[in-house]
């Protein structure tokens, strides 16, 4: 009953990818940190086409006694996607998708924050993706980091989050979202950067160990690229050098 | 939970009020610094971010083909949705939307449907069957106080702005044409102005302090000829009925600076 | 080796030394380098390398003095927000000695209070007493917050930031630890020390804030004054 007519559909020419770029290039990145008023951290990020707010409250009092730690802070998470971020009108509120992207962003930050300074306590992390373009999860956790450090939480080192995979036979750095949608394979990673550690992986598609390999670095050259911007959005707000 | 507003806090506030002036330094009928703009966001037929003060909304209009209501089966389809984030505030908790979201959410649409401000009859494609279902989803990002006047005019600058794909019908059957996109068939355009009673005052604009401590709240909905089209009274105390008139005087001279950070034609 | 200069700015993980320096407040070791756990400006003092937070939360400490608001009146006792992740309790008994009074009399929700913190136990439970020299209840005045990290800068050195402004606006001005202050005059210097305090708070970390703060007050209240000595802050701050 219903034709549609789009001009959406792209077709990838042989091994370039879609939006010109080189196998190892992000798309342009821009993040800004204390942007809202009532947050006692905040940061927003634009990298492609998406749009990423994150917002930080705490430590404050943990009123749910049945999720307190008596002998460190309880990092929450909540990641949530805007009716209007994406092509098909989203229904408001958690689905499994963003819970579950809810629940790795705490365990990919967590790592890094000194949790065991403020017992007893709560530090909520709050991402709203405006618009999506592929790879929000990556953004959320980037954004979230300058948050936390807008913060002034103390932590190890800010967490830095960038995906690789496989499109067209090629092994790529920081996926659009058509190559996440039609590509073989994504490779979503955080990392701290002064150590490398990583605390988020996750993978779907098919790549050899080898393939992967390659991914795995690339994401992790992709994120010691994002972690300047981090720094700078942060000494900017300071107006620093 | 509402937070405790500060006893001194109340009595030095109150006291300015009643000598007419106030903690900010804005006069009783003046509204915080209005940044409004549009087409924010790519992903969405419409859009609109606005700030007045530090309280800031993003507002996105998303279209679809859907069913007709039963019983209007001949005229498109509008809902308004308002996520009051916990971001926005140390005291908004996640979970499904509160009485204080719905409201929003309800104030807002009626200012819009009372005041025939979408041509609804043009959004039906085949009647009783097919129309145009129009979504406008409010995303509260800061809550600095006076969300009504602010969703209000998002959501007006977010309808203006939004363009939505050509649809024709062919033998009964919809043909949609995302290549020729058109802006959506609006009559006339909208807007709040809220007072808050405090003290012997009204002020307009309530700041967060001045909700807090604020008797009563009235928000009228002005239409650009310059009808009411929406009312709604707040706030656990009355309102005589000459501080309601007074309210309606002072909403519809201040609605046409809002309608002035409204995009042109 | 050092690697960053005095009152740079440096972000959470950034590497500030290499090799025998010792890590002060705002730092950690890891192994044999020195980095920074904030955002916050470098203080470098010999071989112990400081990072002055920009920005953070009070965290009680017993002996502090702070600005609290009463949120709850329970049976025999008052709790307490102090701007905190830790809020306190306010023991009845503490007010009244042994004697049963009525509770709501004494202090009501929303009543701001001036007080010492007398214990903090190892979970943070916070414990908060009226004994001493101008602790109790504020009548009047307005509250103004500021990050509790600014609190030292908006004192000065030997309070001489605090008394310039207490001397050019007549007000009385009372400073909580947790960023809190309360402050009492008439109505329109009251707002002038409340905008004084919030530049104060926004330029903390700039230099010849001294200065410029005996400027704006003039300018505000349109008289002059004698020229002091422009203050160093981090002294104070890093101790």
């Amino acid at each position: 009953m219903i034709t549609i007519i789009t001009n959406r559909d792209l077709e990838a020419k042989n091994s370039e990818r879609p939006d010109g770029r080189a196998y190892n290039e992000l798309r342009p990145l821009k993040i800004e940190a204390g942007v809202l008023e009532r947050a006692d951290g905040s940061a927003y990020l634009e990298f492609g086409d998406n749009k990423v707010l994150a917002a930080v409250y705490g430590p404050r009092e943990f009123h749910i006694r049945r999720f307190l730690k008596p002998n460190m802070a309880v990092l929450r998470c909540r990641y949530n996607m805007a009716p209007f971020s994406v092509e098909d009108r989203k229904r408001p509120g958690p689905d499994r998708r963003s819970l579950e992207i809810s629940k790795l962003t705490s365990e990919a930050l967590s790592p890094a924050v000194f949790l065991e300074k403020f017992p007893r306590s709560s530090i909520d992390v709050f991402i709203e993706v405006l618009q999506a373009e592929g790879g929000t999860r990556c953004a959320g956790i980037t954004a979230a980091s300058v948050a936390l450090a807008d913060a002034g939480i103390p932590m190890r080192d800010m967490v830095v989050a960038c995906a690789a995979g496989k499109a067209n036979g090629q092994v790529i750095m920081d996926l659009s979202e058509w190559e996440d949608k039609e590509g073989e394979a994504d490779v979503p990673v955080a990392i701290m950067p002064r150590t490398g550690e990583i605390t988020l992986l996750q993978m779907d598609g098919q790549l050899t160990k080898d393939e992967f390999e390659q991914a795995l670095d690339l994401a992790k050259e992709g994120c010691m690229k994002i972690s300047e911007e981090q720094k700078k959005a942060i000494k900017n707000r300071y107006g620093g050098d | 939970m509402q937070p405790i507003v500060p006893e001194i806090t109340r009595e030095s506030v109150t006291n300015l009020i009643n000598e007419g002036k106030r903690a900010d330094g804005r006069k009783l009928d003046q509204y915080r610094e209005i940044s409004l703009e549009t087409g924010v966001i790519k992903k969405a037929e419409g859009s609109a971010r606005v700030k007045i003060g530090n309280t800031q909304i993003m507002i996105g209009v998303k279209s679809q083909i859907g069913d007709p209501f039963p019983d209007t089966p001949n005229v498109g389809v509008f809902m308004t949705n308002s996520e009051l984030l916990p971001m926005a505030a140390p005291n908004f908790e996640p979970g499904p939307p509160d009485e204080r979201s719905v409201e929003l959410s309800r104030v807002t649409d009626r200012g819009i449907r009372e005041g025939k401000i979408i041509d609804l009859k043009k959004l039906a494609l085949i009647p009783g069957k097919k129309v145009w279902m129009i979504f406008i989803d409010m995303h509260i990002l800061d809550y600095d106080g006076n969300l009504l006047d602010a969703a209000a005019l998002g959501a007006m600058a977010a309808l203006m702005d939004a363009k939505i794909p050509t649809a024709t019908v062919k033998d009964d059957e919809v043909v949609v044409d995302h290549e020729n996109m058109q802006p959506l068939p609006l009559n006339e355009k909208t807007v709040m102005c809220t007072l808050a009673k405090i003290g012997n005052n009204l002020v307009l604009d309530p700041s967060l302090e001045e909700e807090g401590i604020m008797r009563a709240r009235i928000s009228i909905g002005v239409r650009s000829d310059g009808a009411i089209c929406s009312m709604q009274k707040g706030g656990e105390r009355p309102f005589e009925k000459e501080e309601i008139l007074k309210a309606i005087d002072m909403a519809q001279e201040k609605t046409k600076e809002l309608f002035e950070y409204l995009p042109k034609a | 080796m050092i690697l960053v200069e005095d009152k740079d700015i440096v972000v959470p993980g950034e590497v500030l030394a290499e090799g025998e320096y010792y890590a002060g407040r705002g730092t950690f070791k890891d192994e044999t380098k020195v980095c920074s756990a904030l955002v916050g400006l470098v203080a470098i003092r010999d071989n112990k390398i400081s990072v002055l937070p920009l920005q953070s939360k009070y965290i009680p400490k017993r002996g502090d003095v702070v600005i609290g608001k009463i949120t709850e009146v329970r049976f025999s006792m008052w709790n307490v927000d102090i701007n905190s992740p830790y809020s306190g309790i306010l023991p009845a008994s503490d007010v009244f000695g042994r004697e049963k009074r009525d509770m709501n009399k004494a202090f009501d929700v929303g009543d701001i209070l001036f007080m010492r913190v007398v214990d903090v136990d190892e979970v943070k439970k916070v414990k908060l007493g009226l004994k001493g020299r101008g602790l109790g209840k504020f009548r009047g005045g307005l509250l103004v917050e500021i990050t509790p990290t600014k609190v030292p800068r908006l004192i000065g050195k030997k309070g001489s930031m605090i008394n310039m402004i207490k001397d050019h606006t007549k007000c009385e001005v009372v400073v909580g630890q947790n960023g809190l202050v309360w402050v009492k005059g008439k109505p329109e210097m009251e707002r002038v020390v409340e905008n004084v305090i919030k530049t104060i708070e926004a330029e903390a970390h700039t230099s010849g804030l001294t200065d410029r703060v005996r400027d704006m007050l003039n300018q505000l209240l349109g008289n002059e004054e004698d020229k002091e000595e422009e203050e160093q802050y981090e002294e104070e701050l890093i101790q």
